[in-house]
């Protein structure tokens, strides 16, 4: 198999895996404020994704440095034509890291509420920005020999938007269900019962969105052509009514799962849609990213691909065993160890 | 401003203030520890407040460095567009490596290491700071190495209108990425051991814990004294190799405007660009520059008038930062070396000029190390890639003066908020001192499991 076959795989695991895992911080950076009803609940959601969300975010740096290595003249052309999006999800993400590291730090209330507000502001934006930026990637960018010709506006067209409101509910739920699965007493059943509210918003928004993609996108075309592939979307939609039947039977973890396997398939069915473009060109099809002509030397791939191979396992290996070390219901007993959770 | 110039100062604004958070994760780290490590072996109740207190400096320290760090991935396919297309298949491969073999390891532990004291056994425990210790270090190397190439290129062929990468082992075996390696490492430990220093002579200066307080002096006297040593002598051969590599850098970091045998090297020199030469040039040692630079008082030295003016770096910033280091990397092994005896007396806490001495050299590492940056960087003018992309080719062309005077004007008001933030959450803590109760690490009940 080709090697750029090889990498194109990985890109899409990285992602994948990415918003399968700051997909819950994300959402329950959303309903932060929201769900809880004082001080102490505030501390339980932030402690569930305390140990974590760092580690979560990596998956996005070394899907960015993934595309650097690997598809350099993607990361280039990716990153500088969509530059305003990015540097806004940038900044989000920056407030969002510190809103959580310095929170339990500030004494005053006015400042605690400041930093609220960047808990959820560094959840939503990202959750929907990266939602706009598919979208687009989706819909392919009007890009030709003389280069880009979008703005942010245009990047604001319904179906970027739609894509982003998807995000945004894919990770309101699966951090919803997160909460339900992490905590205890009435915050639990509360972000239980918000879970299946929103997962119904969530199924509508699904359903036009795949519809919308038939018209707005060249999506389908690979699987029409290979009706095989078909599995995935068929997975994604399978595992997107498990979460409500297990939500339903008070089943969360499972739930949980089958709402991480939700947004793997989801990310997949879009990016099997692109191959064998990484970026698409909505004016002239000879212009589009392609992961043979903007891709590394195949020296560089074959050595990036050794490094994958031995170290992304161990990777996972660790990242999973310290999810076990932290399995446990946070609750107030542990805000309570951890006076400050510094 | 130009795109061009507006994305340098970018560049500037955003790595420069990377590095403020870098070093002291790179040093403290290892100081922290090996607090632990003692308190492990000994069952000491110091160490372990030892631990807990320069833990939670360590903490918001790190906090910035991550979240600045965040820009700085991306910003090469925002900004350098161009670069990142042309040198991308070499230069892309060490930053992913980075992100897959340290920045995971890394962040990973960190959580274990905060939120895991009464979860895991205290051996785990103060293993998992080490593996965030190790991981910063590892990140340092792999970024230092892309550095590194960009300084001195290597293992590449121009092929496809790019540089391709032809022998990964050059890559990684280059001897500019390993000195810079371990010369900012070593700033890092310089940093991290005045910053100690600094913090544990306000408190003795105040009379407070001061067993607490001797002993994380005493500790970071030695690690300061033997980095001092260490980063003077890699120094001298980091210099060595600029010469040999970037004959341009080594030039203006010296002032040196015509070639010259046996070359002597001026305590005192007055740069004068305008009309290439130095004004003032005194106190020559014989034939000392020729040694340092090629090991050899008979050498040639090159003058910047071999160069055309096109390809020559500014001057009087590379010239002025490469002194400040220096007199800089001198004063700290002085001053790391009074530290290491008069720490090993009893009588610390009656040293009271040399503890105020100590107090305001705080800051002086970090000069030190922002001044390094600009020798090396602006040094490397006007190449981007020595010798094989200019930096004026190198930037994104799909990007408009808006945008980067939006980012520009973003980013400085975001950095400046943060410094603000860090510098109040700092002194704050530093001020308070160590908790004297250890209840953060009493065993909770454990009712509910998943
Ligand atoms: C000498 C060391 C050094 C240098 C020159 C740089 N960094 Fe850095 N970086 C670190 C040493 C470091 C570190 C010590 O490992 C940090 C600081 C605090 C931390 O958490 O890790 C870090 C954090 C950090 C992070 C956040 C990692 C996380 O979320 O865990 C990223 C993405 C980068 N860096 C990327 C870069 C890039 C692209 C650089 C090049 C321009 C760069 N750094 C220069
Ligand atoms: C791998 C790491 C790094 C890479 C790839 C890198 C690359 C670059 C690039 C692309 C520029 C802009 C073009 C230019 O003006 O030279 C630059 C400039 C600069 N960088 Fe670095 N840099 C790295 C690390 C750092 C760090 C950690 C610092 C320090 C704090 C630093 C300090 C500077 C400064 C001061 C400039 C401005 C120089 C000028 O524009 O004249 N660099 N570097
Ligand atoms: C006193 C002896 C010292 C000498 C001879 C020396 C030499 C050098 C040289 C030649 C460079 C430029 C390398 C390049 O262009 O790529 C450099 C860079 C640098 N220096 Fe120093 N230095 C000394 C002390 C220090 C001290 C005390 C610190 C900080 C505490 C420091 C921090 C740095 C940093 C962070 C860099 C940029 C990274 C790098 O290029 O390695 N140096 N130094």
């Amino acid at each position: 198999m080709a090697f750029q076959i090889i990498w194109f795989i990985l890109w899409g695991v990285l992602w994948a895996v990415y918003f399968m895992l700051d997909g819950f911080d994300f959402g329950a950076g959303m309903l932060y404020n929201f769900i809880s009803k004082d001080e102490t609940e505030k501390r339980i959601i932030t402690r569930t994704i305390g140990p974590v969300w760092n580690g979560n975010e990596v998956w996005l740096l070394t899907a960015g440095g993934a595309t650097f290595a690997a598809f350099p003249t993607t990361y280039a052309l990716m990153f500088s034509y969509l530059y305003s999006a990015l540097l806004l999800v940038l900044f989000s993400l920056i407030i969002r890291g510190v809103s959580l590291e310095f929170r339990e730090k500030s004494a005053s209330p006015s400042w605690k509420k400041g930093w609220d507000l960047g808990i959820f502001l560094g959840s939503f934006l990202p959750a929907l920005l990266f939602g706009v930026a598919f979208g687009n990637i989706f819909r392919g960018l009007p890009m030709d020999a003389d280069g880009y010709h979008g703005s942010l506006i245009s990047l604001l067209n319904p179906y970027g938007l739609l894509t982003g409101a998807l995000f945004v509910l894919l990770f309101l739920v699966h951090g919803a269900i997160w909460l339900a699965v992490k905590t205890s007493n009435e915050l639990a059943e509360k972000a239980g019962v918000l879970a299946r509210k929103l997962w119904v918003v969530l199924l509508v928004v699904a359903v036009s969105f795949l519809a919308y993609t038939y018209f707005a996108t060249n999506l389908y075309a690979n699987y029409f052509s290979n009706l095989v592939l078909l599995i995935v979307p068929v997975i994604a939609v399978l595992s997107l009514l498990a979460i409500r039947l297990f939500a339903g039977r008070g089943q969360y973890l499972a739930s949980f799962f089958a709402s991480c396997l939700t947004i793997l398939m989801v990310t997949f069915t879009g990016v099997i849609g692109l191959y064998p473009n990484l970026i698409p060109s909505s004016m002239d099809p000879n212009h589009s990213l392609t992961i043979f002509n903007s891709s590394s030397s195949v020296y560089t791939l074959k050595i990036m691909t050794v490094v994958a191979l031995l170290f992304v396992p161990i990777v996972i290996a660790y990242q999973i065993w310290t999810y076990r070390i932290f399995r446990q219901k946070t609750t107030s007993l542990d805000i309570a160890a951890e006076k400050e959770s510094y | 401003m130009d795109v061009l110039a507006l994305s340098r100062l970018q560049f500037a604004v955003t790595s420069m203030f990377h590095f403020i958070f870098v070093p002291l994760t790179l040093g403290l780290s290892i100081l922290v520890a090996y607090m632990e490590t003692r308190y492990v072996r000994t069952g000491d109740e110091t160490y372990l407040r030892m631990t807990k207190f320069w833990g939670k400096l360590f903490l918001i320290n790190f906090a910035l460095g991550i979240v600045t760090g965040i820009t700085m991935e991306f910003q090469f396919g925002m900004n350098w567009a161009e670069y990142s297309k042309y040198v991308g298949d070499i230069f892309g491969a060490p930053l992913a490596i980075e992100a897959t073999v340290a920045f995971f390891l890394e962040s990973t532990f960190i959580g274990l290491w905060v939120f895991g004291w009464n979860k895991i056994s205290k051996r785990t425990h103060a293993l998992s700071i080490w593996l965030v210790a190790i991981a910063t270090n590892l990140s340092a190397l792999w970024i230092l190495l892309a550095n590194g190439w960009m300084q001195h290129p290597v293992g590449y062929t121009l092929r496809n209108n790019r540089a391709e990468m032809t022998d990964f082992g050059a890559v990684v075996t280059n001897t500019y990425g390993w000195l810079k390696f371990f010369h900012t490492l070593l700033s890092g430990y310089v940093i991290a051991a005045f910053f100690v220093m600094g913090i544990s002579a306000y408190h003795l200066l105040k009379k407070n814990d001061l067993t607490f307080f001797k002993r994380s002096f005493k500790a970071a006297a030695t690690f300061g004294l033997l980095s001092s040593l260490l980063i003077f002598l890699v120094g001298d051969f980091h210099a060595a190799e600029v010469a040999k590599t970037q004959p341009t850098k080594f030039a203006a970091m010296e002032s040196v405007w015509n070639t010259k045998r046996g070359a002597a090297y001026n305590l005192i020199v007055i740069p004068d660009p305008a009309n290439e030469r130095n004004s003032v040039e005194a106190i020559g040692i014989p034939k000392l520059m020729s040694f340092l630079a090629f090991g050899d008082g008979q050498a040639t030295v090159k003058g910047l008038k071999e160069y055309p003016a096109g390809e020559r770096p500014p001057v009087m910033a590379t010239f002025v930062s490469f002194r400040i280091m220096i007199v800089f990397g001198l004063l700290f092994v002085l001053l790391t070396l009074i530290a290491f005896f008069v720490s090993r007396g009893d009588r610390l806490d009656s040293r009271t000029t040399f503890l105020r001495i100590m107090f305001y050299a705080l800051p002086l590492p970090y000069l030190a190390a922002q001044f390094g940056w600009i020798v090396a960087e602006v040094g490397r003018q006007p190449w981007i890639v020595y010798g094989v992309l200019k930096t004026s080719d190198a930037v994104s062309r799909a990007v408009s003066q808006t945008q980067v005077w939006a980012s520009l004007i973003g980013f400085t008001l975001l950095y400046g908020f943060l410094a603000i933030v860090d510098i109040y959450l700092l002194t704050r803590t530093a001020k308070k001192g160590p908790d004297s109760d250890l209840s953060t690490i009493v065993k909770t009940p454990r009712t509910q499991e998943v």
